[in-house]
């Protein structure tokens, strides 16, 4: 009796080491680290990854670093003994979670990084929001608010930055469109409201005439915004970037006129779709762009 | 002119003299007073030959307006450089005295009770810094780069990194109220200056500030209390961070935890260009007004005339790398 039931067990034991490997086969398991859950951004993003995981039938194991590079590089070497299939990673720091990702490199498992990048470490393709693609829609939103002619203000952000360059060049590359669209001056106010404020008005003082401004990100144009308010300086069709919660409030009240909000939601279905086409053999670039959009009143 | 100082008995007469013999005797401050008006008329000639608008009364408003907030700052700045001291805890108190007087009002009570609990949280962190750096003598370099940190951690714990914006009038009226043809920015940072001149000219803490910074040793020699005199100058440094952290929220309309990031430098900055020593002892106020409107009207200028961003920070720092190197050459002069 005894025997029967210990040679039984060890069957069961046996059938289901045997399984197990046909188990995994079969079903991908992609392990997700998201830097914190704490914010609403990032519980979107990884919203996005269930999402696009159940519509391509693949597993995925999710981690919350809790904004601690500590946790996120245990996370990491969960997932490395888990053997999961791949890794998407939003590292909470650029550097810490370089050596985590060189573990996941020497165990063969591919490494994805979603909106904040890894300074180093082999890592198949960067998820991450268009800044140029930002920049352009903002300028050519701006150009048709102002009835495609006029004078408009660009406020850089911190100079050399890729966020200033990428969504500067954006913008740019939108103004060409419009012969007729001036930009009489484009000074750096190092994506602080306070630096808006201040540069703006001094912005204000050697122009008389402003259609529109476009600045690099929100904290500068609410800066601006509150310029134009002190100097009584009405018919200002602002643009901002990053969609922050005082610009979303601002464009309700009118005072903005549009900002450009990333998508985090894309870029956890992008972020999961890449990774499976990568695991199913797919070329796929090193950096692949998740749309922005505008939001307006 | 120094009656006060002359009545009180805690001084000897050889700390007496030689701070006054030190001030009156030197030229330095004569001489760099001129040099620094010739800089600023000759950018105020050149700008306005550049760009006409420069010299209008709105620009002149607009710029005594812009640098009144790090105005206010700098002169808090120039009295802790005075004591050989540093204060680099100043930006991040800007942040968290106007984050706690913007969620003050918010809370509902009077604007008047807002602005004092934000100058009462610059006045404790000053209070911190002052105490230690003056019993305990560790370096204010060491602590205030400490209270940096605190208090910037402290402001942005605070509200959980979001700023506090929509305020009633009457608690902006700091920054962006108007008193007949003047900006009330202008007019707070020109009380501050009035106040302090009183205090560092003509009383005897200000006697007593300068001869810890000019000879420490023979300050602790007399009978006053140098920490003590140490410590009430950084109070002073911190609600003086508070007051300009005030005037800035009132003319954004938001109090941000980032707030004030690199005011200490801009701060700084406008002390040494306006001849304060880092020796100690030898810096006036009026010397760090002209500093911090030299460095407004070079930002002003830089922005009317559109230059490349690029530059402004290397013209920025050849202004400051060129003062250094002058009155360096004074000094060395001065002692030969």
């Amino acid at each position: 009796m005894m025997k029967g039931k210990r040679l039984l067990l060890l069957v069961l034991v046996g059938l289901l080491i045997a399984a197990f490997p046909l188990a995994a086969s079969a079903r991908q398991t992609l392990g997700v680290v998201i830097s914190t859950l704490n914010n609403p951004f990032f519980v979107t993003l990884k919203e996005g990854t269930e999402q696009k995981a159940q519509e391509l039938d693949v597993d995925v194991v999710i981690y919350d670093a809790q904004d601690d590079s500590a946790k996120m590089a245990s996370a990491m070497e969960d997932l490395i003994q888990k053997e999961v299939d791949a890794i998407l990673v939003n590292p909470t720091d650029a550097d810490a979670v370089v050596p985590s990702i060189m573990k996941a490199n020497a165990a063969k498992i591919p490494v994805f990084t979603i909106d904040r990048g890894a300074s180093s470490g082999e890592v198949v393709c960067h998820i991450a929001s268009d800044n140029v693609a930002g920049g352009r829609m903002a300028g050519e939103f701006l150009a048709e608010q102002i009835g495609g002619a006029g004078k408009v203000v660009e406020l850089v952000g911190i100079p050399g930055t890729s966020a200033a360059r990428d969504r500067g060049q954006g913008f740019h590359e939108a103004m060409k469109e419009y012969p007729d669209i001036e930009i009489v001056a484009s000074q750096a106010a190092d994506f602080n409201r306070d630096k808006g404020l201040t540069v703006f008005e001094n912005i204000l003082q050697a122009q008389p005439e402003i259609d529109g401004v476009f600045a690099h990100n929100d904290e500068m144009v609410l800066g601006a915004i509150a310029a134009a308010e002190a100097a009584g300086r009405e018919g200002i069709v602002f643009v901002g970037f990053d969609a922050i919660d005082d610009a979303v409030k601002a464009v309700e009240e009118g005072s903005l006129a549009a900002t450009v909000a990333q998508q985090p939601k894309e870029m956890g279905l992008m972020g999961v779709e890449y990774a499976v086409r990568y695991l199913n053999g797919e070329d796929i670039p090193e950096n692949v762009p998740v749309p922005l959009k505008l939001v307006t009143q | 002119m120094h009656a006060l100082f002359q009545r009180h008995p805690a001084f000897g007469g050889f700390l007496l003299t030689m701070s006054l013999r030190e001030r009156f005797s030197g030229k330095i401050f004569t001489e760099s007073y001129a040099i620094l008006g010739a800089v600023l008329l000759a950018l105020c000639i050149l700008l306005t030959f550049l760009e006409p608008r420069f010299l209008s009364v709105s620009n002149i408003f607009n710029i005594l307006r812009q640098s009144a907030i790090i105005g206010i700052i700098s002169l808090g700045m120039t009295c802790v450089i005075l004591v050989r001291g540093i204060d680099l805890s100043v930006g991040s108190i800007v942040a968290l005295s106007s984050l706690v007087g913007a969620a003050t009002v918010h809370a509902g009570f009077p604007f008047f009770v807002a602005w004092g609990v934000a100058l009462l949280v610059g006045a404790i962190c000053g209070g911190i810094n002052g105490v230690v750096v003056g019993w305990l003598g560790i370096p204010p370099f060491i602590v205030t780069l400490g209270m940096m940190g605190a208090a910037r951690g402290a402001a942005l714990l605070f509200t959980g990194g979001a700023p506090i914006s929509g305020f009633p009038d009457a608690f902006r009226v700091l920054g962006k109220g108007w008193l007949a043809a003047v900006p009330v920015p202008v007019l707070v940072f020109g009380g501050v200056f009035f106040v302090l001149y009183l205090l560092l000219e003509r009383s005897i803490w200000g006697e007593q500030v300068r001869s810890i910074g000019s000879n420490p040793v023979a300050a602790w020699g007399s009978a006053m209390s140098v920490p003590r005199i140490t410590a009430s100058v950084f109070v002073l440094s911190g609600v003086l961070s508070a007051l300009s952290g005030l005037v800035l929220a009132g003319r954004l309309d938001a109090a941000q935890p980032t707030a004030g990031l690199g005011y200490e430098f801009g701060a700084i900055a406008a002390a040494v260009l306006g001849g304060t020593q880092f020796s100690g002892g030898k810096g006036t106020l009026f010397g760090t007004i002209l500093g911090v409107l030299i460095m407004g009207i070079i930002s002003n200028g830089i922005n009317i005339l559109n230059v490349n961003p690029f530059y402004e920070q290397v013209v920025r720092g050849l202004v400051i790398a060129a003062a250094l190197v002058f009155y360096g050459r004074l000094s060395a002069r001065e002692a030969a």
